[in-house]
């Protein structure tokens, strides 16, 4: 026989085997498949989830640690440090010259973060960098005289509890957009539990419409 | 087992699953938007503590009252200043423009000397070396009178120690530029005696009669005039506008009356002759009449018929009748000269006898009508020390009378009699009817010093550059001037470290007097300019700095008023526009182009209508009726005695027929490439002609020919 007899022969019985896939014993395609599908889900779920979050904010340290709750049993309230100007604007952080009022080039606590300040910035007359982890992007316009004075508001609503705070806690900057991780929030799927939580345009929004009826016009707050 | 495509695929799909059941799609899509909007080449003003300062905008006669918001300390907005006596508030976009002089590139940044025609940056210390050895040369050479000096307002300390310089030096030749409060000034000289100026309660009076006077388009104090504009409706207050063009002031007037270009005088002497010929005048305030105020009215009547002034000017002899017995019957009638702005070539015949007008109807130093006020006196500089050679100069006969009058006396000698020039604040080279035959005369001058902050047209034809602060960066008083009811004393404070290697005019005009030694050091006897402004500001040195202004006198002025008509009486020519042409062609003052100095902001040069400046191509305004084969918008040629220039022509039915109307202080060459190139400068077209009695240039048109280009 030749060989291309040999092949028509066996042709059909040949083919047959090779193609039945419905044969147990040669099903390991797509056992594999399976294996693989749940090992990469598993991989890229669990990254998505806790890695990813790692990865996309980089962690800055304060200058030095602030003690809030120090700060406020000896002033007595924000308003000491964090008040309204005259004209409505908001202080925000205090320049060092509000720290004079009270401190001087000579340490007043025993604290490493004392001498630090003392020496680094009073003594050479330099602004502190402090990270602010409630700033907002440039493109938005706030005005905290509307919420405090206006809708007396309290500090807390949107800041959070942070007059009991005795350390300051790594600011966490996105990579890709620059802004604190305080604006979109601690939780990477934008759950929050308090109305700090998170400060996007869409919280905003939310609080608006249940306190005003409305969320409010763009050019409000996009001038 | 086999790894197999279908493995691969699970992985694949197990991979997008996992990521799509995780937070990394949303999370990395808002991130991403938000990333798009944060590129580095996007501007971002840097953030910082909000502050407000308060000071006196200087960039015109309007002098208004200014806060200046700051991040950190660094200027961004500038706003009118509420209360302030001039403007209340407000703010003219000039005003909100003024920190784009701070950063404008014509801006001078070093001192500078002219070598092989080029600016090489000196040392401060080099160029008032410079400036000193020459000034030295003059006084070895027994010659203090060959400094001239042109300052561009004669108000104010930095002036004032310009004129004490002078003084001290020896030299008569200080001068002035013609603006509003100048022409004022020699009005109230002509007609009340010296050391006056003119002012007009625009605010109260019910019955303005406007000779031109723009006062929404820049006339006086712009901001000032706009309010009081604004506020007429309500005081029921009639505004009649008089000009060959109906300008903004026209259009929102009560009535326009359009007269031929030039005979604003005659209009004035004829209401005068029927006035007088009525007996509608004010018989108690004519007790103060004095010198050939018989002679006047006798001309008037025998000169100015008003069948004769009517044709002159065009305007029925009805139409005077009526416009001249409503200004006189109304209770607190006020007639305003200076057409346009007020500035450059305006006529003291003009002026005197629209001043007239006022004092027929003897609403003189009442409210709502003009006010013969003292020249604020509130500087006292002390009496200059002169030596031999100074008191010899001091006694020379001054060269000219106005800027113009020394452009024309260089431009006619041989040898410059100027041998050293002084330009402060002032762009005579730009300004001046005929720029070129200034640049001709400054040519001849062989040193030019000029003191500015800006590299403008004067300043390329001056040999060294001595670069000084802006309104923004140095301490000054400002004093209203331009026509204001009011003398308030404004105090313009540094709000920012200057931006460039400049100093305060003031400063450097004491440094040059420090090294020259001698009689000019001893009168000099200050630091510095604040020292100086302190000492020489005697008692209001204190609420000046306290309050930011002093209020000098807010009420009319006491005591009677004396006029004398001897200049009218001789009854002067009223100058023709010269040339033969079929046109008259007219400068029109737009508030969106500052004529002078400094030039037009960047800002505001992008508010100029397109149908005024379009690209690069000039405008002229023609009415329809004589435009004969003209088209609107197409290319023109416009020919007048003194030149020929390429524009475009724009109908404009509120124009007079056989006028043409073209915008002044376009046309710069100077180096800033949002403002050079742009129009004509039609100072270029028009040749001075000196007024006598004046001595001032007094060609506000001249005769032009146009042709399809």
């Amino acid at each position: 026989m030749s060989e291309i007899e040999n092949k028509t022969e066996h042709g059909s019985m040949d083919g047959a085997t090779a193609g039945t896939a419905e044969d147990p014993k040669n099903d390991t395609g797509l056992g594999l498949g399976v294996i693989f599908f749940i090992v990469a889900f598993l991989i890229c779920f669990l990254s998505g989830w806790l890695l990813f979050p790692k990865l996309l904010y980089s962690k800055h340290e304060q200058p030095f640690n602030f003690d809030h709750v120090l700060h406020v049993e000896e002033t007595g309230d924000c308003e000491s440090c964090h008040y309204l100007r005259d004209d409505g604007t908001f202080s925000g952080i205090p320049k060092l010259a509000s720290c004079l009022d009270c401190h001087t080039d000579e340490p007043m606590g025993e604290t490493v973060d004392e001498a630090v300040f003392a020496a680094e910035y009073v003594a050479k007359e330099k602004e502190i960098p402090w990270y602010v982890y409630a700033r907002q992007p440039d493109c938005v316009y706030f005005s905290h005289a509307a919420h405090t004075e206006a809708a007396g508001m309290d500090c807390k609503t949107c800041h959070g509890p942070i007059d009991e705070t005795r350390t300051s806690r790594p600011y966490e900057e996105n990579r890709l957009t620059g802004y604190s991780r305080d604006i979109w929030g601690k939780n990477i799927w934008g759950i929050k539990k308090n109305p700090w939580d998170s400060m996007k345009m869409d919280d905003c929004a939310k609080c608006h419409v249940q306190e005003t009826g409305h969320k409010g016009y763009c050019f409000q707050c996009h001038k | 087992m086999k790894v197999d495509r279908r493995s691969f695929l699970g992985l694949g799909i197990g991979a997008v699953a996992g990521i799509a059941v995780s937070p990394v799609g949303a999370k990395l899509t808002d991130d991403f938007s938000i990333w798009t909007q944060n590129w580095p080449w996007t501007p971002v003003p840097p953030d910082g503590e909000i502050s407000y300062d308060r000071s006196v905008c200087n960039l015109c006669p309007g002098t208004c009252g200014i806060t200046v918001r700051k991040i950190d300390g660094r200027p961004v907005k500038i706003e009118g200043l509420d209360t302030y006596p001039v403007n209340d508030g407000g703010v003219c976009l000039h005003g909100i423009a003024g920190l784009q002089y701070l950063y404008d590139p014509s801006r001078v940044k070093t001192p500078l000397k002219k070598v092989n025609q080029r600016f090489v940056p000196i040392s401060w210390d080099e160029a008032l070396a410079m400036v000193t050895g020459r000034l030295k040369q003059l006084q070895e050479d027994q010659n203090p009178e060959a400094l001239a000096c042109i300052t561009g307002s004669g108000q104010g300390s930095v002036p004032g120690l310009f004129n004490h310089f002078m003084a001290a030096f020896g030299s008569p030749n200080c001068l002035t530029m013609p603006d509003l409060e100048s022409w004022l000034v020699l009005t109230a000289t002509t007609l009340h005696g010296p050391k006056q100026t003119l002012g007009f309660d625009i605010d109260h009076s019910d019955h303005i009669l406007s000779f031109g006077a723009g006062l929404i388009d820049g006339w006086g104090s712009p901001v000032a005039c706009i309010q009081a504009v604004a506020g007429r409706k309500q005081r029921e207050a009639t505004l009649v506008q008089i000009e060959p063009r109906l300008s903004n002031t026209a259009a929102g007037a009560d009535r326009w009356i359009p007269i031929n270009p030039g005979t604003e005088a005659d209009l004035a002497m004829g209401m005068c002759g029927f006035l007088l010929k009525e007996n509608l005048f004010d018989p108690v305030f004519a007790q103060g009449f004095k010198g050939g105020f018989m002679r006047f009215t006798a001309m008037v009547q025998k000169e100015y018929p008003l069948d004769k002034v009517a044709a002159v000017t065009g305007v029925s002899a009805a139409d005077i009748q009526k416009t001249a017995t409503a200004f006189a019957k109304a209770k607190m009638p006020v007639a305003l000269p200076g057409k346009g702005r007020g500035e450059g070539a305006q006529s003291l015949k003009e002026f005197a006898a629209v001043h007239t007008l006022n004092c027929l109807t003897g609403n003189i130093n009442k409210k709502g009508g003009a006010f013969v006020k003292p020249l604020p006196d509130y500087l006292s500089f002390p009496d200059p020390v002169l030596d031999d050679v100074a008191q010899k100069g001091a006694a020379a006969e001054p060269l000219a009378a106005s800027a113009q009058a020394l452009v024309a006396r260089i431009d006619q000698s041989d040898q410059s009699p100027v041998e050293v020039l002084f330009v402060y604040n002032a762009n005579p080279c730009f300004a001046l009817n005929d720029p070129s035959r200034v640049a001709a005369a400054f040519e001849k001058i062989p040193f030019k010093v000029c003191v500015s902050p800006f590299m403008d047209e004067t300043a390329m034809a001056s040999d060294v550059i001595l670069p000084v602060s802006t309104f923004l960066e140095q301490m000054e008083d400002v004093p209203s001037r331009g026509g204001l009811a009011a003398s308030v004393v404004g105090l313009a404070r540094p709000m920012v470290k200057p931006v460039f290697d400049t100093r305060s005019p003031g400063d450097v005009v004491i440094a040059v007097a420090g090294s020259l030694g001698g009689g000019v050091a001893q009168s000099f006897p200050w630091k510095n300019y604040e020292d100086c402004l302190k000492q020489v500001a005697g008692k209001i040195w204190n609420p000046l700095t306290r309050k930011g202004h002093v209020i000098v006198s807010g009420r009319p002025p006491a005591g009677s008023v004396e006029t004398d008509f001897g200049f009218l009486a001789e009854n002067p020519d009223t100058l023709k526009p010269a040339g033969d042409q079929e046109f008259t062609l007219i400068p029109i003052d737009n508030f969106r182009v500052p004529p002078t100095v400094p030039a037009p902001s960047p800002f505001a040069i992008k508010t100029v209508s397109d149908r005024i400046l379009k690209g690069t191509d000039m405008f002229v305004e023609i009415n329809p009726q004589s435009a004969n084969h003209l088209k609107d918008g197409g290319f023109a040629t416009l020919t007048t005695p003194a030149g020929s220039v390429r524009v475009r022509v724009h109908f404009n039915d509120g124009i007079m027929p056989g006028v043409i109307g073209m915008v002044k202080g376009l046309g710069h060459t100077l180096n800033n490439r949002y403002v050079s190139g742009k129009g004509v400068n039609i100072n270029a077209l028009i040749s001075p002609t000196i007024e006598p009695g004046s001595g001032m240039d007094a060609a506000y048109g001249i005769r032009a020919g146009i042709s399809k280009a």
